[in-house]
């Protein structure tokens, strides 16, 4: 943005605009002219498509936010109205519902797709990690929305999670006490949970939006995992990528509608068209799909750790559960530090590639285990399925560089993809 | 002091420094309302108080009233009951805690057929089972939580599975040999 560097524009409006605050100048700069590696394939579309569904969310989030009542005698009816009599008011309920899930399943590709090909290693670091924060927010945000209908899962997810923080030795309860504004999951905990839900969005909004700066300082990452060199390696963003993420984002929301009109209770629980009944629990409590890895982990500890041989206990099971859920966000933080190979794309790491799609079914069976009520082998399951959860990023990856022989690396994108071009010919 | 330069140097890093620590601590100072703003506020603690007429519950049966919005088990024990939590207050128990130390007197006489619990499973907050006849009550006969199951017995001591602690027993007093008023 510095000044003198501007091309003028032809249209008298927009240049009597860009010279006085250069936004076109930096729309030209950011999403035409920029430079992008010319390599990518389908799975660089769910940035875009995350940013999307982000929007989609805002959006039918304010228009619900309208007909909504945030009190603990009318939230559950309020909904059931917005259902029947608002005007496409079960339009924009299915759409938000979904949305979440959609939300999820982008950023979640997103995310395997940065560990496959190595993106969070030098110099998207920081990129990464504000990645990272951002679902962290998703997690609460998406949390705190499943409240607001007042239905049995709303009540009691909300009564085992809130729980949780009293597992923190000595101000636990208090800390609980604080959370709920009361003596249990009420009234005042509804208020400010929807209070938070309409405000960590925008939050959302402003760590995306420093995320998107960053990429534009590093650059994106690509299939190869190596730096773009000339100009050969790159094409401009438009109309190249412009228009492979509308391809991408076109097919995403024909999966999303889907959804939306032909199974939308698919992925909700039935309980929650219960209103809440603070004095009956449901016979199964489970959270939504998204969180079920997690909570699988949240389960795993099943004893308290003591010092051995006597009865002091160190860590109460219940504290041992809720630390590892943070550590298993806390080792996508720091993975950045963790790993250190210079490759980046698992492409060229035979040894990461097959521990990647370890990890990946390592998720999947956390998910399962989490969605299971903890009985029998089930537990056993999600035991070694968390052990190896960490094992990965705390033994697995901060060593492999060690043994691992990556393969050679392109010379350049260009070399690779013109030898690719003629390995296709031939 | 009659030149723009501080014969003493130091004296400007002193007014920095208490500067710095005056608005740290009145940050510190004004952050505090608006934290407490979020605890119970005057109106949810108005409600913490319960009374009980205990009269029309007969022997071995149980009632669940509401309390800061909690439930609260009132069990009219039997004497068998009473009996097996006695017998058990040498068991190995994860909260030891003996039934006599779990149940109140009026009038220096022992009300020990009378259980107060808070119905709130110590491991995450569920409502256990238990308080009906037709409910599953668990191995120990007091309580069974179906979410993670835990066992409680018939002091409502955790027996058996995840849960770190006892069923609560509220603050509660009788205010006659009938009637009880918990918070």
């Amino acid at each position: 943005m510095a000044h003198g560097e501007r091309t003028p524009f032809q249209n008298p409006v927009i240049e009597w605009v860009d010279q006085r605050l250069p936004i076109f100048t930096l729309l030209n700069k950011e999403y035409i002219v920029f430079p992008t590696p010319k390599n990518f394939n389908f799975l660089w579309n769910f940035g875009a498509i995350a940013m999307v569904m982000l929007v989609i969310m805002i959006a039918t989030g304010i228009l619900l936010a309208m007909q909504y009542q945030p009190n603990t005698m009318m939230a559950f009816d309020s909904v059931e109205r917005i259902m029947r009599d608002v005007n496409y008011g079960w339009l924009l309920r299915y759409i938000h519902a979904n949305g979440a899930s959609m939300f999820f399943i982008a950023v979640y590709i997103h995310t395997f797709r940065g560990l496959y090909y190595g993106s969070y290693k030098q110099p998207r670091e920081l990129l990464w990690m504000l990645g990272v924060v951002i679902m962290l927010l998703m997690m609460a945000t998406a949390f705190m929305g499943y409240v607001l209908p007042w239905g049995q899962m709303s009540f009691w997810g909300a009564t085992v999670i809130t729980n949780l923080f009293s597992a923190i030795p000595l101000v636990g309860e208090h800390i609980v006490t604080w959370l709920w504004g009361g003596f249990s999951v009420d009234n005042p905990t509804l208020n400010r949970f929807f209070a938070l839900h309409y405000l960590l969005p925008f939050v959302i909004f402003a760590v995306v939006f420093l995320h998107v700066v960053a990429l534009h300082v590093v650059g994106s990452n690509n299939p190869l995992g190596v730096e773009p060199k000339s100009k050969a390696d790159t094409v401009p963003f438009h109309p190249y990528y412009t228009t492979k993420d509308i391809f991408g984002l076109t097919i995403f929301l024909i999966f999303f509608a889907a959804f939306v009109f032909f199974a939308p209770n698919y992925l909700g629980h039935p309980d929650n068209y219960i209103p809440a009944n603070p004095l009956v629990t449901p016979a199964h409590i489970v959270p939504e799909w998204y969180f079920l890895p997690f909570y699988a982990i949240l389960r795993a500890v099943t004893f308290d750790i003591s010092i051995p041989f006597t009865h002091i206990v160190l860590i109460e099971a219940k504290f041992g559960g809720v630390l590892l859920m943070f550590g298993a966000v806390f080792a996508l933080l720091v993975l950045p530090f963790l790993d250190r190979s210079p490759v980046k794309s698992a492409e060229f790491r035979p040894m990461y590639k097959i521990f990647f799609w370890v990890l990946m079914l390592d998720c999947i069976l956390l998910g399962f285990a989490g969605a299971k009520p903890p009985e029998g082998a089930w537990v056993y399951i999600g035991q070694a399925a968390t052990a190896w959860y960490f094992i990965h990023f705390f033994v697995i990856v901060p060593n492999l560089h060690k043994i691992e022989k990556t393969l050679p690396l392109p010379d350049s994108i260009d070399a690779a993809v013109r030898a690719a071009q003629a390995h296709k010919a031939s | 002091m009659s030149s723009t330069t501080p014969s003493d140097p130091s004296k400007r890093d002193f007014i920095v420094l208490t500067g710095q620590a005056m608005m740290g601590i009145s940050g510190a100072l004004f952050a505090w309302p608006l934290v407490h703003s979020m605890n119970p506020s005057a109106d949810v603690l108005a409600l913490s108080t319960t009374e009980v007429n205990l009269e029309p519950i007969t022997q071995g049966q149980a009632i669940t009233v509401t309390w800061r919005g909690k439930p609260i088990f009132i069990r009219h024990r039997t004497a068998a009951e009473v009996e097996s939590a006695r017998a058990d207050d040498g068991a190995d128990l994860r909260d030891k805690q003996t039934d006599a130390a779990r149940v109140k007197s009026f009038e220096d006489k022992e009300q020990s057929q009378w259980l107060v619990v808070q119905g709130v499973c110590t491991h995450l907050g569920c409502v256990p089972l238990g308080q009906k006849p037709t409910d599953m009550k668990g191995e120990f006969k007091g309580w069974f939580c179906p979410c993670h199951g835990s066992h409680y017995d018939t002091s409502g001591r955790i027996r058996k599975g995840p849960a770190p602690k006892n069923l609560a027993v509220p603050p509660y007093q009788f205010v006659s040999a009938t009637r009880i008023k918990i918070g």
